[in-house]
């Protein structure tokens, strides 16, 4: 451990690497060439216009689509041998929240990537997601029914659940979606809790001007990469201009943000 | 009235069936326990699928695989009569994601076209080959649950024998039972986010063809004794009154037992009593019970409704009160 020090950084693969990485439904490509390595400890910001292939892009390099070419390597292997270290928080529209399970149980499925197969959640799971569910401030919410949260508590409750997974590299639909302005200083305080330990964040984001205060990196996409690079280097007119292409309220927005930022 | 519905005699409806009747009647009641325990129980996850209806689609459409089961292997046993269906229930269910997938066509007209092309295919084939196949869509899919005491026995032991059809749906219900109990992750999490379960290294395409498999087995052995509709029914109804009654899948799952019992206990006596089809009469205790849940639930029954909706000028709902710091 000591002798490695120095070569930490090198020292393991890369939390993500994509390369060459296109998707396409029904022949019409969504996703094109898409080359991105991201570097360990980052919080990286998804930024692009509606269609861009921002979520397209999170869920091929999950696994979750077919990928017409290209491959995705997470901590240096396939993400079928290395699961444990992934952390997802899906769309919170993607999920039934009629679903006859309580916030305890929710948070308690993130475990089950720990379990043997016919193993049943032990009482340290139980403690996790009890301390997971606290960071969040759910806990007392933790016997009540998922249909009766509002959305911003639906939403604290699926970061608690991707906290218990305890994984590496976290991927996060659109967090901010629908939230409270409370729930989102929360949510963006503990995404840079988690950076601090070392974790590595790829997260959705669809509001241009807080991104650049939110993320060290972003990601700036439109079917295929714009930019990708530290959020100073790459958060300028010509690079937004590129990525929303000239659609008109958007640029006026995208002037406002580069304006504010000086 | 009373030439319509007969008077109703305790005596006679409810103890006589037990004290003079039982060597039939207990097999049947088990039958109608066994069958709506593991309908119920693959139902729950059906209905948490949004897929109730792949039930009633399967139910039918393993008819051609039954079919050229018995033409392949001349013989009614349960081993090809298994592979039939299992292969039909297959296809069905592969058919129902390719045309939803690849066509514009959406899931619930994609099982409509899947079923009744499968269905059709197999009366043509029942037609066809009638001489050879000592079978026909009446029985398969009006199968009556009353004859099932006069089966073939198997003996147990010594002293004990039960009708084939019972000991073969017991022995799926307590299948079902523990595939339930050790499946529990990977059931839930994949009915409530395949993407999740992905995630989670839990292969969500497999769990749903797994399920599709066991639907097909649990849906064949359960309805050439008993009838297509008593095995829709309970597919549904058991598991539809059980989650009116709870908001967690365990207790669901338990619930789901309970009220396939008391149907198939209570559509016994009623049958009794009118003198009329004991499938049909498990299944209309089965929607009495539902609508009971309907009204009394304590979570959300119409009447808990009704009281809600008098009480909400005058409470303001806590979320109000407590205000989270």
């Amino acid at each position: 451990m000591s002798a490695n020090i120095s070569t930490t950084t090198s020292g393991e693969a890369a939390p993500l690497e994509i390369h060459d990485l296109t998707v396409a439904y029904q022949k019409k490509p969504v996703l094109w060439g898409v080359d991105v390595t991201v570097p360990k400890g980052n919080l990286v910001g998804i930024v692009g216009p509606n269609g861009a292939g921002k979520s397209t892009l999170i869920k091929a390099a999950m696994g979750l689509l077919p990928v017409s070419s290209g491959w995705v390597k997470v901590f240096g292997t396939p993400l079928k041998e290395n699961f444990r270290r992934v952390g997802y928080v899906p769309q919170r529209e993607s999920v039934d929240w009629d679903f006859p399970v309580n916030v305890m149980d929710l948070v308690l499925m993130g475990r089950y990537g720990h379990l043997g197969v016919f193993q049943r959640p032990t009482k340290r799971d139980r403690e996790i997601a009890k301390e997971c569910l606290d960071k969040v401030k759910m806990l007392p919410y933790a016997n009540r029914q998922i249909a009766n949260l509002s959305g911003g508590q639906q939403q604290r409750v699926f970061l608690a659940r991707a906290l218990a997974q305890e994984a590496d590299l976290y991927f996060m639909d659109e967090p901010f979606a629908g939230v409270d302005a409370a729930t989102e200083a929360a949510i963006i305080e503990l995404l840079h809790e988690l950076k601090s330990k070392g974790k590595t964040l790829l997260v959705v984001h669809h509001d241009l001007p807080t991104a650049r205060n939110y993320f060290d990196m972003l990601l700036l996409l439109n079917m295929r990469v714009v930019a990708f690079g530290p959020t100073e280097e790459v958060f300028t007119y010509e690079l937004l201009q590129k990525t929303y292409g000239g659609r008109l309220t958007i640029l006026s927005e995208v002037a406002e943000a580069v304006r504010t930022k000086t | 009235m009373s030439e319509l519905i007969p008077p109703f005699d305790w005596q006679q409806h409810v103890i006589a069936p037990w004290t003079e009747g039982f060597g039939a009647n207990i097999w049947i009641v088990l039958m109608g326990f066994f069958v709506a325990t593991a309908c119920g129980l693959v139902g729950n996850y059906l209905m948490m699928r949004r897929m109730a209806l792949v039930g009633d689609a399967i139910s039918h459409s393993v008819l051609p695989g039954i079919a050229i089961a018995f033409l392949l292997s001349h013989s009614r046993g349960t081993v090809p009569m298994f592979i039939g269906a299992l292969v039909a229930g297959m296809i069905t269910t592969i058919l129902i994601e390719v045309i939803h997938k690849k066509s514009r066509v959406k899931q619930d007209a994609a099982i409509g076209i899947a079923f009744t092309t499968l269905f059709a295919i197999g009366v043509i084939l029942i037609s066809l080959y009638a001489s050879q196949v000592d079978l026909d869509q009446e029985c398969v899919l009006y199968g009556e649950i009353a004859f099932v005491p006069f089966g073939e026995p198997v003996q147990l032991t010594d002293a004990f024998s039960a009708p084939v059809p019972v000991f073969r749906m017991g022995i799926v219900a307590v299948i079902t039972l523990i595939f339930v109990v050790l499946f529990y992750k990977q059931l839930l999490v994949s009915s409530f986010d395949a993407g999740l379960a992905t995630s989670l290294g839990i292969n969500a395409t497999f769990v749903h063809y797994a399920l599709m498999c066991w639907l097909s087995i649990t849906v064949v052995s359960a309805f050439e004794s008993v009838g297509a509709i008593l095995v829709i029914a309970m597919l549904i109804l058991p598991g539809a009154t059980a989650f009116l009654l709870s908001h967690r899948l365990p207790v669901i799952h338990a619930l789901t037992v309970l009220m396939a019992a008391l149907s198939s206990l209570l559509g016994l006596h009623l049958a009794t009593w009118l003198d009329c089809s004991m499938a049909g009469a498990m299944v209309v205790m089965a929607s009495v019970l539902f609508v009971l849940a309907w009204i009394f639930s304590p979570l959300d029954g119409l009447l808990v409704r009704w009281v809600r909706q008098r009480k909400l000028h005058l409470e303001p709902p806590e979320e109000i009160i407590v205000v989270p710091k």
